[in-house]
């Protein structure tokens, strides 16, 4: 029996989930992997300050390379992104990354769920810009060296996955808390009961990982296709995405995170979502 | 012209949503996967990688909420 892409896309999550956060053992000293897989980049949002990270948050390799005295832009991470982007699209948000995840799982809570205005979706490339390209450069200390502004103002994802865990453990990260804290906490806060009723509310409105990626929605290799010789325009695609895409009329907007859902909405077989698909030759030029 | 099947040129005029063309993605991928080869190899030939390293394996105060 054919797997839908929904029980396959939550299968590849939570193993994905698992090799992002493999140290789980870290969790019991409030300690962090600190071996050489490090320096290589998780492909979505999971904090390295997360006892059971084991590879780097790109965002965070990012804004520190960015922001380091020897260096004002990072090629390596830069080019890691890119080749994410190229091959997977938003896919990477959809299928790979862990904090996604944990949105959807929030979702799921029982409550009434709405839609978001369209502007919100702008921010989320504001924040990409304002706080993870401009601000870790040109803002620096008397050493030079710039701070990660995205993670020290906003991501929620460090909050919950490394702040929560490491304070927990640690009586003296404990004592140095302050108002920064209260406003990373505000921020988390706001985000999962965001996720509660707007699915999944911070890639949507506040993600520079899924600005950039979405990006190159309209590239990617993996990516969306509609066949209209089969399309009826009943529009049930558009009904199930829960990212507010009209997949007919946008296949590769960048809100879309190749969840697949429209794909097995689909009662006509016109959505296909892969790498390549059977209707190629059908295509005009 | 966007090359999605179902959009016509009409419907392209009343929308923002632009498609780039069948022809030119896969130029395009090949120029995005060889510049990012290129990108990942000089970046880490630099000791960018090592940077990274050294910000991950230490707690991040910042990203915790600490400054």
């Amino acid at each position: 029996m054919k797997l839908k892409f929904a029980i396959k896309r939550k299968l590849l999550q939570f193993i994905a989930f698992g090799c992002s956060n493999a140290h789980l053992l870290n969790f019991r000293g409030g300690r962090i992997y600190t071996g050489k897989w490090k320096q290589f980049c998780n492909p979505g949002l999971n904090c390295y300050s997360c006892p059971a990270a084991g590879f780097a948050c790109p965002i965070g390799a990012l804004q520190a390379v960015n922001g380091s005295r020897q260096f004002s832009f990072s090629f390596y991470v830069a080019g890691l992104l890119l080749a994410f982007g190229v091959l997977l699209g938003r896919a990477v948000c959809g299928w790979l990354c862990p904090f996604g995840l944990l949105q959807e799982l929030i979702h799921k809570i029982p409550s009434p769920k709405r839609k978001l205005k369209k502007g919100f979706l702008s921010i989320k490339y504001i924040v990409l810009v304002v706080f993870v390209l401009i601000l870790p450069v040109a803002v620096t200390d008397y050493m030079g060296m710039g701070k990660p502004a995205f993670c020290q103002y906003i991501c929620p994802a460090g909050t919950l996955e490394g702040g929560l865990f490491l304070l927990a453990a640690h009586e003296s990260l404990r004592k140095a808390v302050g108002a920064l804290f209260s406003l990373k906490m505000t921020i988390l806060v706001l985000t999962l009961i965001g996720c509660v009723f707007f699915y999944r509310f911070f890639c949507r409105t506040l993600c520079p990982l899924g600005a950039i990626y979405g990006l190159f929605n309209k590239i990617s290799i993996f990516h969306l296709e509609v066949d209209s010789h089969k399309c009826v325009g009943c529009g049930k695609c558009k009904v199930v995405c829960g990212m507010e895409v009209d997949p007919v009329k946008t296949p590769n907007s960048a809100e879309c995170i190749r969840c697949g859902a429209c794909v097995d909405a689909c009662q006509a077989d016109a959505l296909r979502l892969g790498i390549s698909t059977k209707c190629k030759k059908n295509l005009p030029r | 012209m966007g090359n999605n099947t179902n959009l016509n040129s009409e419907s392209l005029c009343h929308t923002k949503y632009f498609e780039i063309p069948n022809r030119m993605k896969t130029p395009l991928r090949i120029a995005g996967l060889l510049t990012a080869c290129a990108f990942v190899i000089y970046g880490f030939s630099r000791g960018e990688a090592v940077v990274v390293l050294n910000k991950a394996v230490n707690i991040c105060l910042e990203c915790i909420g600490l400054g």
